[in-house]
């Protein structure tokens, strides 16, 4: 008889910072005391406070316990699961009014600060069922809107439903999911083949939205692309996901053949004469192979390569065939629309953005992880209330989201309500869900650099802005970021983005500047810093900075002469030492080892 | 999967496996599981709670859990019903087959068997 369940996040975070090891400590403590079969050990998905994994909780208490070491792991056996007494030091407690909470109640889960403005959808089951389990998906009323849909609807009712509840593709760009379903059904009706694509090439740096869902709540997506299928006509899909994902991977291959197995893919599923399989697609890693074409083309096999639209998928998709291709988290919100109907969906959020958002929360905030939020919520609310804010008492600079192709979002715009109009209306995009924080130590030059470097390494060739225009661009950045550059340079930097957002063959190159554009646009201050006064404010660019010795704090002790990987630092014991900056690296050895803060960085 | 009636099946049969983590019933039956508690016998009156709630198909009602040391370890096995509106009901010297006609009048009936309670019994 189980009267426990105890679930450890199996997600890649969580089992980079070691989950398996104590799931294995935990296997083998439940069997020294003799619990194995009172509780039950149950592997799910991300649960979202990668932060601080490896996360654990305790059901049917909910005790939630973070850091969790495979140290802890007997004392949690043989306090909690054998006596009841809750680990009190493991216990992740940040909650909103933790001062009134300090009774001896735990407090929910659904009430720490990191969870209380969630609103979990596309992430409703991650971090609750067991992922390589069907039948605890079953349980969670999976697949019972496919078995609603073949059931009860037709493929027009479907469409209907989809278009209704206002869903905007969630792979960045926003195309309502209704239309593009709905142009995949009638743009060609000539009873041949179609194709039910899903995007799982998720490639902006910092992103993890996608392979969260992926690893968590694999069946999510296999039912809502066998309800695309019905929906379009389609009886074949495609998953291209990217090998650099192997839980994902290896879940999703599960899932597939647990599927098959029951019945709910391959021939005449529930009995309606409707057929519909899945197959998984290995994506090399190539960050244009999440632009739709490209992506299309490496499914047929050849290189991945966009080419120009129209036509689009949903008349010559794959195979030059009518295609529906969305997103990971996009199908993941599909069984519920049906559900639980359009009007529950298009509740939640604003005006043209319904639903939720998932973003992978990243760089210089307390609580990295996944969270999801419904449109609408502001900046503010996810990274001073469920981020937990800037660690190190430092200040909230900017926030970047939509990697790559998207743009920063500067402090004075820290209340904007996030949805697709509001961020392309302040010049950057709601991208897949990375989102990036950045706080004053932060050079904006610097990170437009780092994602241009990013697109000039990823720019597949094919078309000359992208492949030309960006190195450019980068050097250009460059320039300015070693103090070469001059005011006018600001100018043709300015020129050379929209030439290559005009002239770029895919939506890779056609973004590309937009980090530029949106930093010239909020920080063009910190340019002029670089080019005029030579100086980077945050101090972050290397060539514009100097390592310096106060004389008068200088105690002579030698630690930072004995440091120095290049011996630039001279003199003798017991006097003021100097730098010879011709010799100097920049490298910062001798300032963090200097006891007395002596060494100033300028 | 031939037919909707076969889904149905599954997703009964699963259900109450994953309602566990749910954990918001409205009645919380807890048992005093510390070594006090274990000595005098709590575990065969846990797995009896359990047992029975779920036979009786009240796991959507109640929700069974542990803790520790309540602080009267002359009258454990000790079991408390809490309910959200109520008192709160304290069993003491618990045993199996008492724990048997709490689930059943309590539980399912609203009625405290008040015989098994800290006051009556003092």
């Amino acid at each position: 008889m189980i009267r426990s369940h105890v679930l450890i996040c199996a997600g890649t975070g969580c089992t980079s910072s070691g989950s398996r090891d104590v799931k294995a400590k935990l296997v083998e403590e439940l069997e020294k005391n003799g619990l194995t079969d009172e509780i039950k050990i149950v592997s799910t998905g991300c649960f979202g406070l990668c932060a601080n994994g490896p996360v654990m909780i305790v059901y049917p208490e909910g005790t939630f316990y973070s850091c969790v070491k495979a140290d802890d792991v007997p004392e949690i056996v043989s306090e909690h699961l054998l006596k009841g007494r809750i680990v009190e030091r493991l216990v992740y407690n940040d909650s909103v009014g933790k001062a009134e909470a300090a009774n001896e109640e735990p407090v929910p889960l659904s009430e720490t600060r990191f969870y209380k403005k969630q609103k979990r959808v596309a992430l409703r089951n991650c971090g609750v069922i067991d992922p390589e389990n069907i039948e605890e998906y079953i349980a969670t009323d999976g697949y019972a809107a496919l078995g609603k849909v073949l059931t009860e609807m037709t493929p027009e009712q479907v469409i209907d439903v989809v278009l209704a509840s206002g869903l905007r593709g969630r792979g960045g760009a926003g195309f309502p999911t209704g239309r593009k379903w709905s142009l995949a059904r009638t743009l060609v009706q000539d009873g041949g083949q179609k194709y039910v694509c899903c995007n799982a090439d998720e490639g902006d740096p910092g992103a993890f939205m996608d392979r969260s869902v992926l690893e968590g709540d694999p069946h999510a997506v296999i039912e809502a692309m066998a309800i695309a299928g019905y929906a379009i006509g389609a009886t074949q899909g495609y998953v291209y996901v990217r090998a650099e994902y192997p839980i994902a991977v290896h879940r999703l291959q599960i899932a597939i053949d647990q599927a098959r197995e029951y019945g709910l893919l391959g021939k005449d599923i529930f009995g309606s004469g409707f057929d519909f399989d899945l197959e998984i697609r290995l994506g090399a890693g190539a960050f244009v192979c999440g632009e739709e074409t490209a992506l299309m083309t490496s499914i047929e096999g050849k290189r991945g390569e966009p080419h120009p639209r129209p036509p689009f998928p949903a008349a010559k998709g794959l195979f030059e065939r009518p295609t529906v291709l969305n997103n990971v988290e996009t199908y993941a919100n599909i069984p519920q629309i049906i559900l639980k109907g359009a009007d529950w969906f298009a509740s939640m959020g604003t005006e043209n953005s319904k639903g939720t958002k998932v973003f992978a929360l990243g760089g210089k905030i307390k609580n990295t992880g996944l969270v999801e939020i419904p449109m609408g919520t502001t900046l503010r609310e996810i990274i001073e209330e469920i981020g937990g804010g800037i660690p190190n008492g430092k200040k909230f600079k900017a926030a970047q989201t939509g990697g790559p192709s998207g743009g920063c979002i500067p402090a004075s715009l820290i209340d904007t309500p996030i949805d697709y109009d509001n961020l392309i209306a302040i010049g950057s995009m709601m991208g897949s869900g990375g989102l990036i924080v950045m706080d004053e130590d932060n050079c904006m030059v610097d990170i437009a650099k780092f994602f241009l470097q990013f697109t000039v390494d990823e720019s597949c060739g094919k078309c000359t802005p992208c492949r030309v225009g960006t190195k450019r661009l980068y050097e250009m950045l460059e320039k300015i970021t070693s103090g070469k550059a001059e005011l006018e340079d600001l100018d043709k930097l300015e020129e050379l983005c929209y030439y290559i957002k005009n002239n770029a063959l895919c939506g890779l190159g056609q973004t590309a500047p937009n980090p530029v554009l949106s930093t010239l646009r909020y920080f063009r201050d910190e340019y002029v810093a670089h080019i005029v006064d030579k100086k980077c404010p945050a101090g972050v660019c290397k060539d514009l900075l100097s390592f310096t010795i106060d004389a008068d704090k200088c105690k002579g002790c030698t630690k930072c002469k004995r440091n120095c990987p290049v011996g630039a630092i001279s003199g003798e014991v017991k006097t003021p030492h100097v730098i010879d900056q011709s010799k100097c690296i920049k490298c910062g050895v001798c300032m963090s080892n200097c006891s007395f803060g002596a060494i100033e960085k300028k | 999967m031939k037919s909707l009636a076969e889904l149905a099946e599954i997703r009964n049969k699963m259900k109450d496996k994953v309602s566990l983590r749910e954990g918001s019933n409205d009645i919380r039956i807890v048992v005093g599981m510390a070594t006090c508690g274990i000595a005098a016998g709590a575990r065969p009156v846990l797995n009896t709670l359990l047992e029975e709630i779920n036979d009786k198909g009240l796991s959507d009602v109640a929700t069974v859990s542990q803790t520790g040391c309540i602080g009267i370890c002359q009258y454990e096995p000790v079991v408390e019903v809490y309910q959200s509106g109520k008192d709160k009901v304290t069993y003491v010297k618990m045993t199996a087959d008492k724990a048997k006609r709490v689930v059943e009048e309590h539980i399912k009936n609203g009625k405290p068997v008040t015989e098994y309670t800290l006051k009556e019994s003092e």
